[in-house]
Order: structure tokens, then C-alpha cells, then sequence
């Protein structure tokens, strides 16, 4: 996250223009299209930033990473949020329903086959103890993304502690998603709070 | 039929709070659509939202097979609409406003305020999940062995689950 902040958004309107001139509402579905099939396993901003910046060259590296900071900062998810600035930025509200739509429609029909398949066939005991199996790993693979996001995006060990209370609030004291949210995000948003007049204690 | 308004609801409501993931909507997602509509039960819920992660795409799109098992194609297009649309809205807009909060102070705040919640919510939502897919030795044994593998090498974790499914039915049959 501090990579970020360090370089402010430099106006450069006239140059990502030219460079998103050539670019038709159809190339932005087809290259969506095709990190929404091959990103298996999760880690799409992986696909996405090998997709666009490194392949086709949409978009440079400073402008992904000012994309994925607002991605993070909202709702949403971070794959659909990255489609529609991105979308946005070469071809406007047409280019972002391109991206978004393709981006999702490859997942979407696999697992409105697999739900199908499930309801069929989940009760059986070989079904039901392959996907305790990978309900088990995927537990594994959540863990092992927050630790990776929390070396990259956490500045100091302050931090910590407010990944330590929000846990605590949802899965200790049971509040509700909304409330732990504006709570401890309050809490951290003043923490962060422009200017620092010397780093007292907040709450 | 009847059941598209909830469909609506429940996952419009769901997708404000996918702040950093959808990991994060997690303990909402259990107690609305187990607890309160009874569309799926708890375990289902688990091996659904676990097949989602080795689909392509972004990794929620297990939401496509609660609203087709609760009203059929409509559903299922009901609920991604209502599920990614409120937000794709939010992204666009906030996305045109963000150039030019470039000198509001508080942009940053909200940048470095929310990356700790983020992940909070994101290991929040997992402990949930954990609840009930490890449900012994070794169910844990295959989620610990996944976690140090991933943050040891570089491998697609797409193969991992699968093997998890394989090493479930060794093991868990």
C-alpha cells in the first residue's frame, strides 16, 4: 500500500488518450474474456496485470497499481473493480461493461454448471468427501492470502492491532460484518488521520 | 419465482461488504442464506463458495449457484446483478472522483485506514469457514499443509485444492 502513496496521480489526460485510441470495445471484452477462463486459482490481479500491462500494454505500471489502490479501498471485488477503471479508462462506461461482464462470464457458467452438478450428485460419499477435502485446502489458501497481503499492504505494527480487533469483533464478540466495518474502519481511518499532530492514542 | 426479491436483497446487502474480498461477506453470506432463508445448509455453503476458489475468474462466482438452486437461470442472473452491480457503480464513480481527490488529505487516510480491516475481515471470514470445514485431524492437517506450501513456493493453488479433493478422498471416505 505505501508504494502507492508515494506517487501522486500525474495528469497525463492527452498521453493515455492516444495511447487508448486504437483500443475497441471488442479487444476489451476478448482480453477480459481470456483472463476470466485461464485465472485459475485465484490471485486474478496476477493475471491481470501480466494481461494488461505487460502484454497488451493498456495501461503502464504506475496506473495499475493507482487502479488497484482504489479497487482496495471500496466494496467489491478487487478482479470486477480492476475491470471497470480499467474499461473506464480505455473506452468509458462501454469499455467498463465489456470488461466486467467478460471478465465474470467464464466462472459464472462453470459454476452454474457445477451447482447444478452438486445438487445432483453432492450427497454422494465420494463427492462429499472430495469437497470436505477441498473445503479443507481452501481454508489453507485464504489463510495463506491474508499473510501474503498483510506483508505487502500493512505499514506498521500498529496495524496489527486493528486486524486483531476486527477479528476479534466478528468471530469473538459476533457483531455483525456492517458494524465491525464502520467501527474498527473508523477507528483506523482517524488513526490514519491527515497531518499526524504527534502520534497520541485514538479510539 | 417468489424468492428473486430476497435473491436481490440479501446479495445487493452482501455486496457491500465484500471491502478487500469476498472472504469478507463471509459470516453475512452463512447467516443470511443458511441461518435466515434456509436456501442451503452450512456444510453445502462450505463446498460451494470452496469449489468457487479453483473456478477462473474473480474467485466469488459461487453465488451463481445459490440463486440457480433457489430459482433456477433467473435466479442465478438475479443475483449476479444485484451481487456485482450496486459495486461496479460505486467503482465507476469513485473511480472519476479519484483523480481529482488527489489533495484530499483524507484520501490516504481511508487508503492505509482500511488495508489493517481488510484483512482482518478476510481472516475473520475464514475462521467462520474453518468452523466448519475443519472438522478434525485431518481435515486440519490438509489446511495447514496448504498455507505452508503456499508461502513457501509459487505453486497455482488451484492444484493444491485439487489435491485436497484427491487427499479428501483417501482419507475423509
Amino acid at each position: 500500500m505505501s508504494d502507492v502513496l508515494v506517487y501522486p496521480a500525474i495528469k497525463e489526460p492527452a498521453a493515455v488518450e492516444v495511447l487508448s485510441a486504437g483500443i475497441s470495445v471488442k479487444d476489451i471484452f476478448v482480453e477480459f474474456l481470456l483472463i476470466g477462463s485461464t485465472s485459475f486459482g485465484g490471485g486474478v490481479v496476477a493475471y491481470l496485470r501480466s494481461g494488461l500491462v505487460a502484454k497488451r500494454q493498456w495501461i503502464n505500471d504506475k496506473e495499475f497499481v493507482e487502479l488497484l489502490a482504489i479497487s482496495q479501498s471500496l466494496p467489491g471485488l478487487n478482479a470486477t473493480n480492476m475491470a471497470i477503471l480499467v474499461g473506464d479508462k480505455l473506452r468509458g462506461v462501454a469499455g467498463s461493461i465489456a470488461a466486467i461482464f467478460a471478465i465474470c462470464l467464464p466462472g459464472a457458467i462453470l459454476m452454474y454448471g457445477a451447482g447444478i452438478a452438486y445438487q445432483a450428485h453432492g450427497d454422494r460419499p465420494l463427492a462429499t468427501a472430495a469437497l470436505r477435502g477441498v473445503a479443507a485446502a481452501a481454508v489453507g489458501l485464504v489463510l495463506a492470502t491474508a499473510v501474503q497481503l498483510g506483508k505487502k499492504s500493512l505499514s506498521q505494527y500498529y496495524d496489527l492491532i486493528f486486524v486483531a480487533i476486527t477479528i476479534l469483533g466478528v468471530n469473538w464478540l459476533h457483531q455483525s460484518v456492517p458494524r465491525v466495518l464502520i467501527a474498527v474502519g473508523l477507528m483506523a481511518i482517524v488513526w490514519y488521520r491527515p497531518r499526524k499532530p504527534a502520534t497520541t492514542g485514538t479510539s | 419465482m417468489d424468492q428473486i426479491p430476497s435473491l436481490i436483497r440479501v446479495f445487493a446487502y452482501l455486496s457491500l461488504l465484500t471491502v478487500g474480498g469476498g472472504m469478507a461477506a463471509f459470516p453475512e453470506l452463512k447467516i443470511l442464506t443458511v441461518d435466515v432463508h434456509h436456501w442451503l445448509t452450512f456444510p453445502q455453503l462450505i463446498h460451494m463458495y470452496s469449489l468457487g476458489q479453483m473456478a477462473p475468474g474473480p474467485n466469488m462466482m459461487m453465488i451463481v449457484s445459490i440463486g440457480e438452486w433457489v430459482a433456477g437461470p433467473l435466479g442465478a442472473l438475479a443475483v449476479l446483478i444485484a451481487f456485482f452491480g450496486p459495486t461496479a457503480v460505486l467503482a465507476l464513480l469513485v473511480g472519476r472522483l479519484w483523480a481529482r481527490l488527489e489533495r484530499w488529505p483524507w484520501r490516504d487516510s481511508i487508503q492505509k485506514g482500511l488495508a489493517p480491516v481488510s484483512i482482518g475481515l478476510l481472516v475473520a471470514g475464514c475462521l467462520s469457514m474453518a468452523k466448519g470445514a475443519l472438522t478434525g485431524w485431518t481435515t486440519g492437517v490438509i489446511a495447514v499443509s496448504v498455507l505452508m506450501i503456499l508461502l513457501v513456493s509459487k505453486i497455482n493453488p488451484a492444484l493444491l485444492i485439487l489435491c485436497g479433493a484427491v487427499f479428501g478422498v483417501i482419507a475423509l471416505r
